[in-house]
């Protein structure tokens, strides 16, 4: 087995069995998915809330394997010192970060062969939905998250990392359209929930599984620029120990 | 002799801090070198050197003829590390921690066999938080020995270890080195050093002060120690046996000169009408090398 393969499998099975992990990427998703697709609270401006709530709950999924678990993780094995450790072993820096990344996208692919059905059975009927560009959305987006994650969690200890990354999920849960649509927050808030790569994420999402289309649109270059800004800082700023 | 690792004249500095300081010394196959010194003194910035993970200011290491940081990649395939501390997450299950490093060395070590090995087969299922200080340092030791290493960097082995954990860890050390490893030691306990070593490196300052086996350090410096009263004229001894006589402790005294003055000493005690007990002549402990060495107390 390569260094890359054994890291990899390690990654994927570390996160799958970590009770804190499923909560933030899998169980909290659904429940939100659930819950506001049933009860009708949300302001969402569409006749039933799931196509709505579908794309943003796809986002969130992104966000919370990509930015939140990557981060929190990597952090605690920065100043755990897993990181340079294992620096000194085959394994090597470069692809320790791939193994990470790759291992994303699996817990990714988990999230949504579980999410996407529960949406559908709770009524989502995307409207010619494209889905390849969704998929090079989530791509982008992933890119982007792993970008902020692995900034912060190569810059701060791991306690007030952990708070810092459960701080800014919340924030970008409320204010990234995943739940709460851009136009139902006050003008000024919604002009900076629209330049977040949450917000980002989430149109893009909405856009390519309810109208089908690529078509360029201001979300799509603010998640590019999200996507080619945040691991140019991971690079320059992350610390091994 | 094949010297497995090579540090030639080597500096690193943080800032204005020298931590190492023009810094030679080598390390041969199948023996274990202690790399020896108090806290700070450059040990550990010296082999993160030689383990490619630190970059020198100036000078060089060559580790199986490659250079750390330029081949760390190759050079880490046939090497096996311990750090001081830390290295597995606190959630982390012994047997997943052992299993990832054999695939990643891909040597073909048995997890299992390795396990048992360090004396952790009953911790098999544990998280890393819930074993000993005894049981993390063995665990770090599997993964230093899951690359079936030809030169072993182990930082600190025994820090933090009891007694029986101590013994383990030591007979495994030695094992390494019968297969012709080249295991480097870092340590600050003294005691570790003068069990294991054939090969001593003192650090002091960030500088080597002393280097060579044992029994060099030890030659030319014999001497006889003693206990009596603890009121004992050392000056009036010293005068008689023409050698420095110094007390260590209450009722201990220490005499630099060999065997040949264990005759005087006695007559002299006898005369004096003082008693005379725990007489040993000898090679100067470790100890006492290093304290002449450096001015410092090390650790026993």
């Amino acid at each position: 087995m390569s260094p890359l393969r054994a890291q990899l499998r390690h990654e994927v099975s570390t996160t799958l069995r970590n009770g804190e992990q499923l909560l933030l990427t899998l169980i909290i998703p659904v429940l939100l998915l659930v819950f506001f697709s049933l009860v009708d609270v949300l302001p969402t401006d569409t006749p039933e809330p799931i196509d709505f709530l579908a794309p943003g709950i796809l986002a969130l999924a992104v966000m919370s394997s990509a930015m939140v678990s990557l981060g929190i993780g990597t952090g605690f094995e920065r100043t755990y010192k897993v990181l340079k450790r294992l620096g000194t072993t085959p394994l090597g820096r470069g692809r320790l970060i791939a193994a990470k990344i790759i291992a994303v996208v699996v817990v990714e692919l988990v999230q949504f062969a579980v999410l996407i059905p529960i949406a559908y059975i709770l009524g989502w009927s995307p409207t010619d939905p494209n889905w390849i560009a969704a998929l090079a959305a989530v791509i982008v987006g992933t890119v982007a998250f792993a970008g902020i994650g692995l900034t912060l969690a190569g810059r701060l200890r791991g306690e007030i990392n952990l708070a810092a990354l459960n701080g800014l999920y919340l924030v970008l849960l409320l204010l990234g359209g995943m739940v709460i649509p851009f136009t139902k927050l006050p003008g000024a808030v919604s002009a900076v929930a629209k330049a977040l790569p949450s917000g980002a994420l989430a149109d893009v999402l909405r856009e390519t599984l309810t109208s089908g289309g690529v078509r360029p649109s201001t979300s799509w270059a603010i998640l590019v620029a999200w996507a080619a800004i945040t691991p140019i800082a991971a690079t320059r700023l992350f610390r091994w120990e | 002799m094949t010297h497995a690792v090579v540090v030639e004249d080597l500096v690193v500095r943080y800032g204005d801090l020298v931590a190492v300081d023009h810094v030679s010394f080598t390390a041969a196959a199948g023996e274990v070198t202690a790399v020896l010194g108090p806290n700070g003194a450059g040990k550990t910035s010296t082999i993160e050197v030689c383990e490619g993970y630190r970059c020198p200011t100036s000078g060089s290491a060559r580790v199986l003829g490659f250079d750390p940081q330029r081949q760390q990649t190759e050079m880490s395939k046939r090497i096996g590390v311990m750090l001081q501390e830390g290295g597995v997450s606190p959630s982390a299950k012994v047997a997943d921690v052992v299993r990832l490093y054999c695939d990643l060395y891909g040597k073909g070590v048995d997890p299992a066999e390795l396990i048992e090995q360090v004396g952790l087969g009953e911790r098999v299922r544990s998280n890393f938080r819930r074993l000993s200080g005894g049981e993390k340092q063995r665990l770090s030791l599997a993964m230093a020995m899951a690359a079936r290493p030809e030169v072993a960097f182990l930082d600190e082995p025994t820090s933090g270890v009891d007694i029986t954990g101590r013994q383990t860890i030591r007979t495994i050390v030695r094992d390494l080195a019968a297969t012709g490893c080249a295991v480097v030691l870092a340590t600050h306990e003294l005691d570790e050093a003068d069990k294991l070593a054939d090969h001593v490196v003192i650090f002091d300052r960030g500088r080597v002060v002393a280097d060579g086996s044992l029994d060099e350090l030890r030659r030319g410096h014999d001497e006889i120690r003693f206990r009596s009263a603890p009121d004992l004229d050392v000056g009036a001894l010293a005068a008689t046996l023409h050698v420095p006589v110094r007390a260590v402790g209450r009722g201990e005294y220490v005499v630099d000169g060999g065997a040949a003055h264990v005759a005087a000493v006695t007559a002299w005690l006898n005369d004096a009408g003082h008693p005379l007990e725990d007489l040993r002549a000898g090679k100067q402990r470790l100890e006492d090398v290093f304290l002449r060495l450096t001015g410092h107390e090390g650790s026993t």
